[in-house]
C-alpha cells in the first residue's frame, strides 16, 4: 500500500534549513553547532518514525511538483530507501558531535562553510535515499557532488585544491554518463519511476541496447562508488578533514553511488530482465577485480587514511557483488554490508582522526605503541578492523556470511574464493596495525592521552553498534528486517 | 545556348560580377576605406539586381496614367529606396569609425592597426 | 488596445529614442528614467500580449490598414510573443543596471548611449513582430547599426577595430539576407512571410534553383548574424571590448534574435515539410546539426584557453549558440523544444554572467581570471549570482541550463538516426563548460583573499544581476510552467 505523507520531504528539508540557520548564526559558534545537532536529531526522528510503516510492507510517498510531464519530483520511501536513510541520518548525529570536537581541537578555519556544506550534503543523501524516480535521484546526486566539493578542498592548500579538481573531473564525468543513461532510459520506457519489478522491459528495445544502457548506468554510478578503474578520486579526496572522510567517503557519497547501482539493478531493470540479459554475473566478475586489487593497493599504503580509503574501495565492491549475484542471500548480504561497512569504516576513520588530533600522526609506521597511549580508541579500532576482516562477533562477519551464501545459491563458488582471498588481504593490512599499536614500544612519552570526549564518545558508540548488529537477534534488528524486505518486494 | 545563359540574363551577370568585386574588396583589401568602397559596390550591385527584376518588357514608369496598361513593378524600387538609406547609414557609421580609428592609431591600414595592438 | 500592441512595442522605444535627446537638453540625468519608463511600458504590453494570445490566438496587425500581401503585416504568434516578452524583460533589467555602469564607462555620453540603446531595442522588437521579409531586413539593419555604434564606444581603442570588423561582416550578412529576400520575391512575387510560404511549393516546382539559392543565402547570412562557428570571428572581439552593459545586451539578446530569425525562415517561410522534401539535394538540417555540434565543442575549447573573462564568456556564447542551432538541426519537436528553451535559458544565464562581470569591472577593474582570487569575499552577492549562472551553464539540476540540455539530449536520442551521437557531444560539452567555469568559482570562493572588506556593487547593479540569477533558478524549478508554452510554440512550427 502506498501512503501519502509529507515526512520524506520534511526529512530532506530539515538539514537544508539547518544549513541556512548555520550561515545565519555564523557569528555565534555555540548556537551554530547546536543547530547542527538539533537538525540531525530531528531528521533522525522523522526518518525513524517511518520505520514501523515500512516494516509492515507499505511505502510512503510524496509528490512535490511535476517537473515535466510524466517526470515528477517525488519521494517514495521503501525498505531499501529507508534502510539507507536511517543509516545516514543516524551517523550524521554522531559525526556532528565528532566534527565539533575535531574542528574545535584543530581550530580549523571556515567552520561555518564546513557545517553548512555538511548539512546540505546530508540533505542530498536523504534525498537520494527517498527518491521515487531517477530524475529526483539525479538532482540530489548532483547536489551531493557540489555540496561535498567545499568539504574536499576545505584545507585550501594546493594539494587540497588539486584534489578538488580531480574529484570534480571524476564525479562530474560520472554524472554526465549517468544523465545520458537516464535520458536513454526515459526515451525507451517513457517513465523514470522506480518500480519493484523494474520499469524497463525486453520489448522496449533490442537486447544490446539495454545492455549498453546498463553499462552506462554502472559507469555513471560506478564513479561515485569508486569501482576500479574509476576509483582514483577517492584516495585523493582523503586530503579532506577526517570527519568528512568518515561520513562522506565511507557513508554518504560512495554509498550514494552504491545505492544507485542497486536501485538500477532491482528497480530499473528488475530481477527478471537482469537474468534475461545475463548482466549479473559479468558485473560480479568486474567488481571482483576491484575487491582483490584494491585490497592489494591498501597493503602498500603507509598513510592510515589512504589505507582506509583503499579498504573502502574494496569493501564497496562487496556490496555490488552481493547485488549482482541476483540471489536472496546475496542481496541481503550486500545491503547489510552497506550498514555494517558504514559503522565499521566510520569508526576506523574516527579513530584515525582521533589519533591525528592527539598526536598529529598520520602514518601507520609512526603508530607503534599507540594502543598504550590511546587504549579506548585503539580498542574500537581493533574491533572494527576485525569486523572488516570478517571475524565474528563483529558485523562484518554477518554480511560476509550472507555474501558467501549468496554465491553458493548462485552456483558461483568462485566468488566465495574471492571473498576469502580478500579477507586474507584485509587481515594482512589491518592486523599489523593492531599488533604494532599494542605490542610495540611507543616512540614518545607513552602516557595515556585520549582524545576529547566529543571525539571519543561517537567512535565508541559506532564500535559498539558494530558488535550489536552482529549479535542482536534478527527480530530486534531493524536493519536486518528492512534488508530482508527488499528481496521480498523485488520478486 | 550562349544566348540563353549569358545574353538573356545579362542583368544578373552584371550584378553578380559587381557583387563579387565588392565582396572581394571587403574581404581582401587591407585599407579600411577600400573595404568601405567594396561594401558600397556590393550594396549597389544588390540594388541593381532588385531594380532589374522589377523591369517589365515595354513597361512604363509606374505612374497611373489613362492610356498605359503595362507598368514596371514599383515595389522593388520602393524597397531599394529603403535599402539605399540603409546603405548610406552603414557607410556613415563605417566612415565615422574609420575617422576614430585614424585618430587613435594614426593609420587606416588593417595590418598596421593589428601590429600596434 | 491589444490589437495595436504589435505596433506599440516597436513605436514606443522608437519614439523614446527621439525623445531622449530632447530630454537630454533639459537634464541629462532624466534620460535613464525615460528609458526605464519606456521599457517598463513595453514590458507591460508584452505581458498583456502573452495573456491575450492564450485566449484569442495569433494577433495580426495591418500597418496603415493595408491588407497583406500588399501592406506590411505585423504578426504575433506564440514564437513572436515568446521573443517579445524575453526581449522586453531582459532589456528592462539591463537598462536598470546600466545607470551606474554607463555613468562610469561613458561619462557625459548618456544621451547618445540611451538613444542608441532604445533604437537597438526597437530593432530587436521589430524583427520579432514583423511578418514581412523586407521589413525584417530593415529592422535587422537598425539593430545591427546601433550595435556597431554601441560596441565602438567601449573603453579601449580596440573596440573601434572590433566594431569595424563586425560592421564589415555584419553588412555582408545583411546583404546575403537581402539577396535571399530578393530571390524569394522573384519567384513568389510577395514579401509577406505567410504568403511566401503558401506560394513557395509552386514556385519551387517552377524555379527550384532560385528557391534553393534563396535558402542558402538566408542560412549563411543568418549564420553570420548568430555567430555560428566558423562564422563567429567577429563575436569575441565585439563582446570583449564593448561596454559591459552592451556586452550583456548583445550576448543575451542579439544572437538570440538571430536564432529566432533562423527558426522563422526555416520553419515558417520555407516550412519544415519543404526542408524535409529537399533534404536529398540540400541536407540543411544535417549540416546545421553538424556545424552546431562543432560550434559547441570548438567554442568551449576556445573558452577554456582564455584568460580575459569577457572573452571567455564570448567564446562560451559561441558554444551555446551551437546548442540552439543543434536544436534546430535535430529536426524533431523535442530537439527544437530544447533549442527554443535554450534561447530563453541562455539569455538569462549569459545576461547574468555579463552583468556580474560588469559589476566586478565597475568596482575593481579586474578582467583577468587569475585576479579573481578571493573576490567572493569582496563582492559575495555579485559572485553568488555569477556562480548560480555558471552552474546553470554547466547544467546542474535543478537550474535552468539542465533542462535545455535534457531536451536536446532527448531530442538527439529520439531522432533515432546517426544524430544520436550528438547526445555525447552535448553531454561532454557540459564537462568542458565545467572546466572553464570552475577555474573561476574555485578562485572566487576558496583560498586566501586579498580583500578584507566587503565592497559590493551599487544596489542598482546588484539587484538586476540577482534578478537574472533568481531567474536561472526559477526557470529551472518552474520548468513545468514554461515547458507547455514552448511545446505550443513548437507545435505551430512543425
Amino acid at each position: 500500500m502506498e501512503i501519502t505523507s509529507i515526512e520524506p520531504l520534511l526529512a530532506v528539508l530539515v538539514s537544508l534549513i539547518c544549513a541556512f540557520l548555520v550561515v545565519l548564526s555564523r557569528k555565534r559558534r555555540d548556537i551554530r553547532e547546536s543547530w547542527t545537532i538539533l537538525a540531525s536529531v530531528v531528521q533522525f526522528l522523522i526518518i525513524v518514525s517511518m520505520v514501523p510503516t515500512v516494516l509492515e510492507g507499505d511505502t510512503i510517498s510524496f509528490e512535490v511538483i511535476s517537473i515535466l510531464p510524466g517526470i515528477p519530483l517525488k519521494f517514495r520511501v521503501d525498505a531499501f530507501g529507508l534502510f539507507f536513510g536511517v543509516l545516514a541520518s543516524f551517523l550524521w548525529i554522531l559525526t556532528s558531535i565528532y566534527s565539533i570536537g575535531y574542528i574545535r581541537s584543530l581550530q580549523e578555519h571556515s567552520q561555518t562553510r564546513y557545517f553548512a556544506s555538511f548539512a546540505v550534503s546530508l540533505s542530498s543523501t536523504i534525498g537520494i535515499a527517498f527518491s521515487a524516480n531517477l530524475i529526483t535521484l539525479f538532482i540530489f546526486y548532483e547536489m551531493l557532488t557540489f555540496s561535498v566539493y567545499p568539504l574536499v578542498i576545505h584545507k585550501e592548500t594546493l594539494r587540497a585544491r588539486r584534489a578538488g579538481v580531480k574529484y570534480l573531473v571524476y564525479i562530474l564525468s560520472g554524472g554526465v554518463v549517468l544523465l545520458l543513461a537516464i535520458i536513454l532510459a526515459y526515451s525507451l520506457a517513457g517513465t523514470l519511476d522506480f518500480s519493484d519489478r523494474g520499469f524497463l522491459a525486453l520489448e522496449q528495445a533490442p537486447k544490446e541496447m539495454l545492455q549498453i544502457l546498463f553499462v552506462l548506468f554502472v559507469v555513471g554510478f560506478g564513479v561515485k562508488s569508486a569501482i576500479m578503474p574509476f576509483h582514483s578520486w577517492l584516495p585523493t579526496a582523503m586530503v579532506a578533514p577526517t570527519p568528512v572522510s568518515a561520513l562522506l567517503h565511507a557513508v554518504a557519497v560512495v554509498k550514494a553511488g552504491i545505492f544507485g547501482i542497486v536501485r538500477v539493478i532491482y528497480f530499473v531493470f528488475g530481477l527478471d530482465l537482469m537474468s534475461e540479459l545475463g548482466l549479473g554475473t559479468p558485473l560480479a566478475y568486474f567488481v571482483s577485480f576491484t575487491i582483490i586489487v584494491a585490497s592489494m593497493f591498501a597493503l602498500t599504503q603507509d598513510n592510515l587514511k589512504m589505507r582506509l580509503a583503499y579498504s573502502t574501495i574494496s569493501q564497496l565492491s562487496y556490496i555490488i557483488l552481493g547485488a549482482a549475484l541476483l540471489t536472496p542471500s546475496g542481496l541481503l548480504g550486500g545491503v547489510l554490508h552497506i550498514a555494517h561497512h558504514a559503522f565499521m569504516k566510520i569508526t576506523l576513520f574516527f579513530c584515525a582522526g582521533a589519533i591525528y588530533v592527539v598526536t598529529h600522526k598520520e602514518k601507520v609506521s609512526e603508530m607503534n605503541g599507540i594502543g598504550k597511549e590511546m587504549p579506548l580508541t585503539m580498542a574500537a579500532f581493533s574491533i572494527c578492523a576485525i569486523g572488516l576482516i570478517g571475524i565474528p562477533p563483529v558485523a562484518g562477519f554477518l554480511s560476509k556470511w550472507y555474501l558467501s551464501l549468496g554465491s553458493m545459491e548462485a552456483d558461483k563458488v568462485f566468488f566465495v574464493f574471492v571473498l576469502l582471498l580478500s579477507s586474507l588481504l584485509n587481515a594482512a593490512y589491518f592486523l599489523p596495525i593492531i599488533f604494532n599499536a599494542f605490542f610495540k614500544e611507543p616512540y614518545g612519552l607513552g602516557g595515556r592521552r585520549e582524545a576529547p570526549s566529543f571525539i571519543l564518545i561517537p567512535l565508541i558508540i559506532t564500535a559498539i553498534v558494530s558488535i550489536i548488529l552482529c549479535i542482536a537477534p534478527e527480530e530486534f534488528n531493524p536493519f536486518f528486517q528492512m534488508a530482508e524486505l527488499i528481496w521480498n518486494s523485488v520478486v | 545556348m550562349l544566348e540563353d545563359l549569358i545574353l538573356a540574363k545579362y542583368n544578373y551577370w552584371i550584378s553578380a560580377v559587381l557583387m563579387l568585386i565588392g565582396f572581394y574588396a571587403m574581404m581582401s583589401k587591407k585599407n579600411f576605406i577600400k573595404k568601405i568602397i567594396g561594401m558600397n559596390i556590393f550594396q549597389t550591385a544588390i540594388i541593381l539586381f532588385y531594380i532589374s527584376i522589377a523591369d517589365v518588357k515595354d513597361g512604363a514608369a509606374p505612374i497611373l496614367v489613362d492610356d498605359v496598361l503595362v507598368y514596371v513593378n514599383p515595389l522593388p524600387q520602393v524597397l531599394m529606396l529603403t535599402a539605399i538609406v540603409v546603405g548610406v547609414s552603414t557607410t556613415a557609421v563605417a566612415l565615422s569609425l574609420i575617422m576614430k580609428i585614424y585618430q587613435e592609431y594614426q593609420t587606416i591600414e588593417e595590418d598596421e592597426v593589428l601590429e600596434v595592438r | 488596445m491589444i490589437q495595436h500592441s504589435p505596433v506599440l512595442v516597436v513605436i514606443i522605444p522608437l519614439v523614446t529614442a527621439f525623445l531622449i535627446p530632447l530630454m537630454g537638453l533639459l537634464r541629462k540625468k532624466y534620460c535613464i528614467y525615460l528609458s526605464v519608463l519606456s521599457m517598463l511600458s513595453i514590458f507591460v504590453i508584452a505581458a498583456s500580449i502573452v495573456t491575450s494570445l492564450v485566449s484569442s490566438g495569433t494577433i495580426h496587425y495591418y500597418l496603415g490598414g493595408w491588407e497583406p500581401p500588399w501592406g506590411i503585416e505585423y504578426v504575433i504568434d506564440p514564437l513572436s510573443s515568446f521573443m517579445v516578452i524575453l526581449i522586453t524583460f531582459i532589456s528592462l533589467i539591463i537598462v536598470v543596471y546600466s545607470r551606474r555602469s554607463v555613468e562610469k564607462e561613458l561619462p557625459n555620453n548618456e544621451v547618445a548611449f540611451y538613444t542608441l540603446f532604445m533604437l537597438l531595442i526597437t530593432g530587436l522588437l521589430g524583427i520579432v513582430v514583423t511578418g514581412d521579409l523586407f521589413n525584417l531586413y530593415v529592422f535587422l539593419e537598425i539593430a545591427s547599426l546601433t550595435a556597431y555604434a554601441l560596441i565602438a564606444v567601449g573603453e579601449k581603442r580596440d573596440a573601434l577595430v572590433a566594431s569595424f570588423n563586425y560592421l564589415i561582416i555584419g553588412t555582408i550578412a545583411a546583404c546575403f539576407i537581402l539577396l535571399g529576400i530578393g530571390f524569394l520575391y522573384m519567384v513568389t512575387g510577395s514579401l509577406n512571410m505567410a504568403d511566401v510560404s503558401t506560394r513557395l511549393p509552386e514556385a519551387y516546382g517552377q524555379y527550384p534553383k532560385v528557391v534553393l539559392a534563396a535558402l542558402a543565402f538566408f542560412v549563411v547570412g543568418l549564420s553570420i548574424k548568430v555567430a555560428l562557428f566558423p562564422l563567429h570571428l567577429w563575436l569575441p572581439n565585439a563582446y570583449t571590448h564593448a561596454p559591459s552593459t552592451v556586452s550583456a545586451l548583445l550576448a543575451a539578446l542579439m544572437t538570440k534574435v538571430g536564432a529566432y530569425v533562423m527558426i522563422r525562415i526555416i520553419f515558417t517561410v520555407f516550412g519544415f515539410s519543404f526542408i524535409t522534401q529537399i533534404t536529398d539535394i540540400a541536407p540543411l538540417m544535417d549540416i546545421l546539426s553538424i556545424v552546431g555540434a562543432l560550434a559547441i565543442i570548438v567554442g568551449a575549447v576556445f573558452a577554456i584557453s582564455q584568460t580575459d573573462i569577457k572573452r571567455m564568456l564570448a567564446y562560451s556564447s559561441v558554444s551555446q549558440i551551437g546548442y540552439i542551432v543543434l536544436g534546430i538541426g535535430l529536426s524533431n519537436p523535442i530537439g527544437l523544444t530544447g533549442g527554443i528553451l535554450h534561447i530563453l535559458h541562455h539569455a538569462f544565464m549569459k545576461g547574468c554572467l555579463f552583468l556580474a562581470v560588469g559589476a566586478i569591472i565597475y568596482r575593481t577593474g579586474i578582467r583577468d581570471i587569475f585576479d579573481f582570487q578571493g573576490i567572493g569575499r569582496k563582492m559575495p552577492y555579485t559572485m553568488l549570482a555569477f556562480s548560480i549562472a555558471a552552474l546553470s551553464m554547466v547544467g546542474i539540476p535543478p537550474l535552468c541550463g539542465f533542462f535545455s540540455k535534457w531536451f536536446l539530449v532527448l531530442g538527439a536520442i529520439e531522432s533515432k538516426s546517426w544524430k544520436v551521437f550528438f547526445s555525447l557531444v552535448i553531454l561532454s560539452s557540459s564537462l568542458l563548460n565545467a572546466g572553464y567555469f570552475f577555474r573561476i568559482l574555485e578562485r572566487t570562493w576558496f583560498g586566501e583573499s586579498p580583500y578584507s572588506q566587503r565592497d559590493e556593487a551599487p544596489i542598482s547593479m546588484l539587484l538586476p544581476t540577482l534578478t537574472l540569477a533568481a531567474g536561472c533558478i526559477l526557470l529551472g524549478v518552474l520548468i513545468f510552467v514554461s515547458h507547455p508554452f514552448i511545446v505550443s510554440i513548437v507545435d505551430t512550427l512543425f
